[in-house]
């Protein structure tokens, strides 16, 4: 029993810490935050040359064939820096190709996802706010051998930027009957429309599908057969999310006990009072308690998947509630400057309220945590 | 990180269950005569005092099988490995590290043999929360010391041989003037005074001492050492492993409760507020597991053991609050009368406030672990 991160994951970090306060600061995060493409191309091919972008994929495709447990070290210190870019996105694409995908299709879109040329993302959602196989109703109209797609799927992240869309579609009635389609960002009537997103690190949209043709080479495994595989990929995408939650939540707790170190009131630094320090401290409880349910999510995702879900179930539920305490203590704690553009708080509040329901909100993911107990 | 343990570890915990199979009625009885078999049985095979040296008749186990020792006791709703509570939690611990080797002889075999009863005096009337201002004095006279003052909240005082005491022997040093004393009960000018808690049941007690004449041999320690004595054994063994599958066995009963109960009408499982409140309580209560194995991990890679313990003891206070919170909606109008969990509701104050209150370890955390100011 050992839980901590070996060696090779803290010298991971420190590269990653090393790239990301040299490479994106504040203000630059503050500056894509407001471009039109949301993230620097340029960094994008930095993280690739670093190999941060296949991480987890083949060595064969261009990957460094790690665990999840490394992706959680990458994707913390990402989270801490509000680091706009895909990276969870083309991570769960490429995570999802890797495990469903022949051969031939993990050589055709696995090393572009790598080498930082193509961005991927998962179209999941639709109308009905569900989330998983159940919530797919988009239905793909047999035409020969392939699959004619019409319809929308909302709020999918990155959508503008992907140049691979997986869309999950219906292929039967049973709850299970789904087939993931890879449709390529020029495919005839695929288009990605963006959003405002509440939080402008983070960029999402809506994929609408005219008439799209998908054929048996853009099917991940075989037609009906992707259910499973996509309830793995939304909690993989659970998973990632929380482990940019511990970093931006562990950022807005230093933040504010930074400035409960200077702020003084009443003759003494606010940190100084109980009415201050006592949140900060229940702050610092949930980061930590947090980190312990994702660490073990993340080790049994690769040695223990048949606990995974649940695993993942308890952290994204206790992640969601969390970090939306914590954005909204963050602020108060900050008093009036906390409310201004100019403070950085206000950023971790945002990324806070767009975390919550991603992946799953607290509801849907205590609900699963009940079925696994048996209620 | 790894989760998993060892085959000699797995083999540990098959002989645990094997024994528990063998040795352990179900129901378990609660007669003096089975405690006694039962803690007899348990000394033979080493078991109380597991991680304890071999050479001060402990077991010499490790950390992890001892984690896995209690786990596995506790599932099975086994009674405590040995009946000297306190002798064992925090009297051996010190002895081990500060006493004398006459000391040793004559006390750590009787706390093995669950022959010795000790209760220990932290409290005063004055000084609760802030322990380190004690005022009850020792002033030494030739070979002895001569104790005057008062303890409070002292439990199990009536039943007690020995009372592991803190006693001021310097006023103008805060910490390096406190002294620890081991005083047999019955010394003449010891009078016990029981306080009924607030169910009416005598919890604990006030201990009043008029010129109690202690050996000097019955100090442990140096003069001053006290307040160094008590930390170390206080954060001795806090990992708070196995107070996670107490509260696992508590929410099990509050699961049955609740399946065999209605609420508006309702099965009152089906209630989603209180489906979603019994999950978030087994996420908490995962989490305080996985914390605990973190401090596990901590100490077995020889870290002292640290502040980190705060965390659990949050978690814990706030599950107890809102688990007996939940039992009481649960039973709907008849929460208005006495009985179990109406009780139960009532006295786990006990288990909020003993050992330091949750105010009192958000400072801890604040102040030790944030870096805070003082207040």
């Amino acid at each position: 029993m050992n839980f901590g991160f070996e060696e090779e994951q803290e010298l991971l970090r420190r590269e990653i810490r090393k790239f990301l306060d040299e490479q994106c600061p504040m203000e630059e995060v503050r500056r894509l935050a407001q471009s039109s493409d949301g993230y620097s191309r340029e960094q994008w091919k930095q993280l690739a040359e670093l190999g941060w972008l296949g991480l987890m994929l083949p060595e064969a495709y261009g990957g460094a064939e790690l665990t999840w447990v490394d992706a959680v070290v990458l994707l913390e210190e990402t989270g801490r820096s509000l680091f706009p870019s895909p990276l969870i996105s083309t991570t769960l694409a490429g995570s999802a190709i890797a495990d469903l995908g022949s051969e031939d299709q993990k050589g055709r879109w696995l090393p572009g996802l790598a080498d930082g040329s193509r961005i991927g993302t998962i179209a999941f959602l639709e109308d009905n706010d569900v989330l998983g196989p159940a919530g797919i109703q988009l239905r793909g109209r047999p035409r020969g051998d392939a699959f004619l797609l019409s319809g929308e799927k909302r709020l999918v992240a990155d959508v503008e930027q992907a140049d691979l869309w997986l869309v999950p579609f219906r292929v039967g009635d049973p709850e299970d009957a789904i087939a993931i389609a890879v449709v390529e960002r020029d495919a005839d009537g695929a288009s990605g429309r963006p959003l405002p997103s509440i939080d402008r690190t983070k960029r999402t949209g809506t994929l609408q599908l005219d008439e799209v043709p998908v054929g048996p080479d853009a099917l991940l495994g075989p037609p009906a057969g992707a259910s499973l595989g996509l309830s793995r990929v939304l909690d993989r995408g659970a998973l990632a999310l929380c482990a940019e939650v511990i970093g931006a939540a562990e950022a807005a707790l230093r933040i504010t006990v930074e400035f409960a170190k200077q702020r003084e009131q009443f003759g003494h630094p606010i940190g100084h009072f109980q009415g201050v320090k006592h949140p900060l401290a229940e702050m610092y409880v949930e980061v930590e308690s947090l980190k312990s349910l994702l660490y073990y999510a993340a080790w049994a995702i690769d040695e223990d998947p048949e606990v995974a879900p649940a695993a993942i179930s308890r952290a994204k539920a206790y992640a969601a509630d969390a970090f939306t305490r914590i954005g909204i203590d963050g602020i108060q704690l900050h008093g009036g400057v906390g409310y201004t553009l100019e403070y950085d708080i206000q950023l971790y509040l945002k990324r806070s309220k767009w975390a919550r329901s991603m992946y799953g909100d607290a509801d849907y993911h205590y609900d699963r945590v009940a079925r696994a107990r048996g209620l | 990180m790894d989760f998993s343990f060892s085959t000699e570890e797995e083999a540990f915990r098959q002989e645990v269950r094997g024994f528990l199979e063998e040795n352990l009625p179900d129901p378990v009885p609660t007669t003096p005569e089975f405690l006694r078999e039962w803690n007899a049985k348990l000394r033979a095979k080493r078991w109380v005092g597991f991680a304890w040296p071999k050479e001060e008749g402990g077991g010499g186990g490790s950390l992890i099988e001892q984690y896995i020792l209690k786990e596995e006791m506790s599932l099975r709703r086994a009674p405590p490995l040995g009946s000297d509570f306190m002798g064992l939690a925090w009297v051996g611990p010190a002895l081990i590290r500060h006493g004398s080797e006459a000391q040793k002889k004559r006390f750590l075999s009787d706390i093995l043999d669950s022959s010795s009863l000790w209760c220990t005096g932290y409290s005063e009337p004055d000084s609760g929360s802030d322990l380190a201002s004690l005022k009850t004095r020792a002033v030494r006279d030739g070979d002895e010391y001569v104790v005057n003052g008062q303890k409070i909240w002292t439990s199990a005082a009536k039943q007690a041989k020995w009372i592991f005491n803190l006693v001021r022997t310097e006023s103008s040093s805060r910490y390096g003037g406190i002294t620890c004393l081991l005083i047999p009960m019955d010394t003449p000018g010891i009078e016990i005074h029981p306080i009924d808690n607030l169910s009416g049941r005598p919890g604990f007690n006030e201990v009043f001492f008029t010129d109690v004449r202690v050996p000097v041999e019955n100090r442990l320690g140096k003069e001053g050492e006290g307040w160094r004595v008590v930390m170390g054994a206080l954060a001795n063994e806090r990992s708070g492993i196995s107070e996670s599958t107490e509260m696992t066995r508590k929410l099990d009963s509050l699961i049955e409760l609740a399946r065999n109960s209605r609420k508006a009408g309702r099965p009152a499982l089906e209630d989603t507020s209180v489906r979603r409140e019994l999950a978030a309580f087994d996420t908490r209560i995962e989490a305080m597991r996985l914390n605990g194995m973190r401090n596990l991990s901590r100490q077995l890679k020889g870290d002292p053991p640290s502040s980190e313990t705060s965390i659990n003891k949050l978690l814990r206070g706030a599950l107890e609050i809102r688990m007996a919170e939940l039992s009481l909606e649960v039973l709907g109008s008849a929460s208005q009368l006495e009985g179990p969990w109406q009780n139960a509701a009532l006295s786990f104050h006990g288990t909020v406030i003993g050992g330091g209150t949750p105010n009192i370890q958000r400072n801890i955390i604040g102040e030790r672990i944030l870096g805070l100011p003082k207040d």
